[in-house]
């Protein structure tokens, strides 16, 4: 009995340690394969619409709603030390830093990440991908990169509308609503903003999400079983497993990025 | 889908995506992060730092002039030792002197720059000789009860 479990204990270590190894080598594999993805960029630009253009409407809704949130619940906070003017600071920089790149990811994954791996899943399980073997067309060259590509180019820039749209909204609660003095919100915004320390490494973290997130869709749909059951467990696993990723990659490139700053 | 509408809206895409970029950066950070290529640096030493943090802003007349760059302590004078980086469109008398001050009564450290009468400027690395410490609230406080102690005392 206990002999069966510590026995399946190992299998289970084996197996994990066997996917990482796995999802490592197809990560490189990608970077390797990546000529194609550049040289016919017109398959970058198509997966770049159903990847970007298409998260458009929920990252500009869900910005604008997180930021008028921040507007409302900041102003109640700050309202009681008199200080109602660093509303502006309080909505850019929890915007920028923190809430732009990762509420954006966690979107992009569920919406984006979700369906990449959907898509390879049931191209493996309908043999698509083997058959561009036979013909001679790398399937990662032709159908892995460019998707690879435009999840890392759009991801940041989905992170910038979601903060420019999240600052909008705080901008409409907290000033046209409440009746913030405009001056004072953007003035203390734009004096403690910084370039560097706030905005670049904003898209710093978007871009790492943005690679986390699409090598995790891609991975777990090449990987899929190749079934109906197979194929909707990846679904759910890409999510998952992503959106604890981007959790995790951000405390870590948080602690490393705001560590000197007392 | 057609071939031109796509491209079409992924161009759409990525301008609204750097216009954003665009937008955070300009209307929301500023650019008054002062480059190394412009600016110089001077040392002032203060007994007392209070509260002040590298970043925190240099002030002349209430226009921001620089900012800190550096903040160490040294363990010869036991005094702080603080790094200036001025914006190089600034110059200012050799004699000028630099104040911690207080914006607000509990808000943000900035070191004030006082312009001196001296007709030398200062230079890349010289050192700002008259300096003024911060306001420790505690000792404020406790100077404030030791003058009223005394005023109170029979004579």
């Amino acid at each position: 009995m206990l002999k069966q479990a510590i026995a399946h204990l190992g299998n289970r270590t084996l197996q994990g340690v066997g996917r990482i190894g796995f999802a490592v080598r197809f990560f490189v594999a990608i970077l390797l394969h990546s000529g194609t993805a550049f040289r016919r960029f017109g398959l970058t630009i198509r997966e770049m619409y159903f990847s970007g253009v298409q998260s458009l409407i929920i990252i500009l809704v869900s910005g604008l709603f997180v930021g008028m949130v921040l507007g409302l619940q900041g102003y109640e906070t700050l309202q009681t030390y008199g200080s109602e003017e660093a509303l502006g600071i309080l909505v850019a920089m929890s915007l920028v830093r923190e809430l732009g790149p990762v509420v954006a990811a966690l979107l992009f994954a569920s919406r984006a990440g979700s369906a990449i791996t959907a898509e390879i899943g049931l191209m493996k399980a309908t043999e698509q991908l083997s058959a561009m073997e036979m013909m001679a067309v790398d399937p990662i060259a032709r159908v892995v990169a460019p998707r690879f590509w435009a999840g890392v180019i759009s991801m940041p820039l989905l992170a910038a509308l979601f903060s420019a749209m999240g600052i909008f909204g705080g901008y409409l609660v907290g000033v046209q609503l409440i009746g913030v003095d405009e001056g004072a919100f953007w003035s203390q915004m734009q004096s403690a903003v910084d370039f560097e320390q706030d905005i670049l490494n904003g898209v710093i973290k978007s871009v790492v999400f943005g690679i986390a997130i699409t090598t995790i869709a891609l991975f777990e749909g090449y990987d899929a079983p190749p079934t109906a059951e197979g194929v909707s467990g990846a679904t759910t696993r890409t999510v998952v497993t992503s959106s604890l990723a981007v959790l995790a990659l951000d405390f870590v490139l948080t602690a490393f990025m705001f560590r000197g700053l007392s | 889908m057609n071939k031109t509408i796509l491209d079409l809206w992924v161009g759409l895409f990525v301008i609204v995506g750097i216009a954003a970029l665009l937008f955070l950066t300009l209307k929301v950070g500023s650019m008054n992060t002062v480059n190394n290529s412009d600016s110089y640096e001077v040392i002032a030493r203060f007994e007392n730092i209070g509260g002040l943090k590298t970043r925190a802003p240099v002030k002349s007349a209430g226009v921001v002039v620089g900012r800190v760059a550096e903040v160490r302590f040294d363990n010869e004078t036991y005094e702080a030792a603080v790094t200036l980086r001025l914006d190089k469109r600034y110059a200012f008398p050799k004699d000028s002197s630099a104040a911690i001050m207080t914006s607000g009564l509990l808000g943000e450290q900035y070191i004030g720059l006082e312009a001196g009468g001296d007709s030398v400027k200062l230079k890349d690395k010289d050192r700002i000789l008259i300096t003024q410490d911060a306001v420790v609230l505690e000792n404020l406080i406790g100077q404030f009860l030791y003058g009223k102690a005394q005023e109170g005392a029979p004579k």
